[in-house]
């Protein structure tokens, strides 16, 4: 757990040196995953211990949007006078954005499949 | 309030114990709330532990800052959370090689749609321009649409906001849209939730299978690079197109 604990604050600090060292858009956390994810690839895996901090951390993610969520406090007077095109944008940009991923990605899928029975 | 219940209140906001007791309290309700109906997406604990602490902090009349400083460290395990998503995406690295191709696609595709969308909503109901350039990265997970916001001229701590939004939004209406579009592929199901609505679309996709929560990381990420690169080029030349 402390090992494993360990492991990934490492691995934050590293993507935040390599993010701000090489100007990159994405922060650090992000390319600490990639990181991480190399780790992985060469190691063959994560070990047990890894394995289950991360599950234990990753079974409570929803969490962790709390504090941020609760922001929402300090613009509630813009949200009161913009609701109308906020929660139209909102709803309508999230459905569109999940409708277009998945319907894009099963076509790509079904054609790979559909080429690989052709083939 | 008055009295000394006041008192005590006041004594105890000061400290970080109190933001960081009621954020872990109120989370708890929310999800047994959660559980008791049955893992229902409506019923999103993030929607229901922030309603609850928005109501807190305005009967006792007490500043959000002074709240974050408890709660502060729990925000700051999105970090290694965020790098240990790597663990579930290296389990499906078998799929994830096969469907590179169609991952890539659908991640452009998706991507654009979504931030594109949400700013010509926006517009056609009269958003103002500081609105309309904290929208456009909302899908993407909060500090990278914090950094795109601020590259925009958008309001980065209003985007933070919207990104939650975002998040409870997709979480509560994927399952319905993968209805309607007959869509059962979990990988699917995942990154299509993953890419719109980031980490609480892949906590609740990580509800509905291990495979789901990975594929989930994967466009969470892909669509921060993705976003933060291509939004700051596109957005502005765009409205420059509009206002020709």
């Amino acid at each position: 757990m402390l090992k494993a604990l360990t492991l990934l604050l490492l691995f934050q600090l590293a993507g935040e040196v390599l993010s701000r060292l090489l100007d990159l858009p994405v922060p650090g956390p992000v390319v600490g995953m990639a990181l991480m994810f190399l780790l992985l690839l060469a190691r063959g895996g994560p070990d047990s211990d890894l394995r289950e901090t991360s599950n234990t951390l990753l079974s409570h993610l929803s969490l962790l949007f709390v504090p941020a969520g609760t922001g929402v406090l300090l613009h509630i007077q813009r949200v009161a006078e913009e609701w109308l095109a906020l929660s139209v944008a909102l709803v309508g940009s999230t459905l569109i954005g999940i409708a277009v991923t998945a319907l894009v990605l099963n076509a790509m899928i079904r054609r790979g499949r559909r080429d690989e029975a052709g083939s | 309030m008055k009295g000394p219940i006041a008192d005590i209140w006041v004594y105890l906001a000061a400290t970080p114990l109190l933001g960081l007791t009621l954020t872990l309290v109120c989370y708890q309700i929310a999800y047994a709330i959660h559980s008791r109906l049955g893992m229902h997406p409506a019923a999103n604990p993030v929607l229901l532990a922030v309603a609850m602490l928005v109501a807190i902090l305005l009967v006792t009349d007490t500043p959000y800052p002074i709240y974050f400083d408890g709660a502060q460290f729990v925000h700051f395990l999105l970090g290694p959370a965020t790098v240990a998503l790597a663990i579930p995406l290296y389990a499906q690295i078998g799929r994830l090689k096969k469907l590179a191709l169609p991952l890539l696609v659908a991640l452009v595709a998706g991507s654009l749609a979504a931030a594109l969308s949400a700013v010509a909503l926006g517009a056609l109901f009269g958003a103002s321009h500081e609105l309309l350039m904290s929208l456009a990265p909302k899908s993407v997970t909060t500090p990278i649409a914090m950094g795109v916001a601020e590259k925009l001229g958008g309001l980065p701590s209003l985007t933070a906001v919207l990104v939650i939004a975002t998040g409870i939004l997709g979480a509560i209406g994927a399952r319905s849209i993968y209805r309607v579009l007959h869509i059962e592929d979990h990988a699917v199901r995942g990154f299509a939730i993953g890419l719109a609505s980031h980490g609480i679309g892949t906590a609740r996709a990580f509800q509905v299978s291990e495979q789901a929560g990975a594929f989930a990381a994967l466009a969470m990420g892909l669509n921060g690079l993705f976003t933060a690169a291509a939004l700051p080029v596109l957005l502005p030349w765009l409205e420059a197109l509009f206002h020709s």
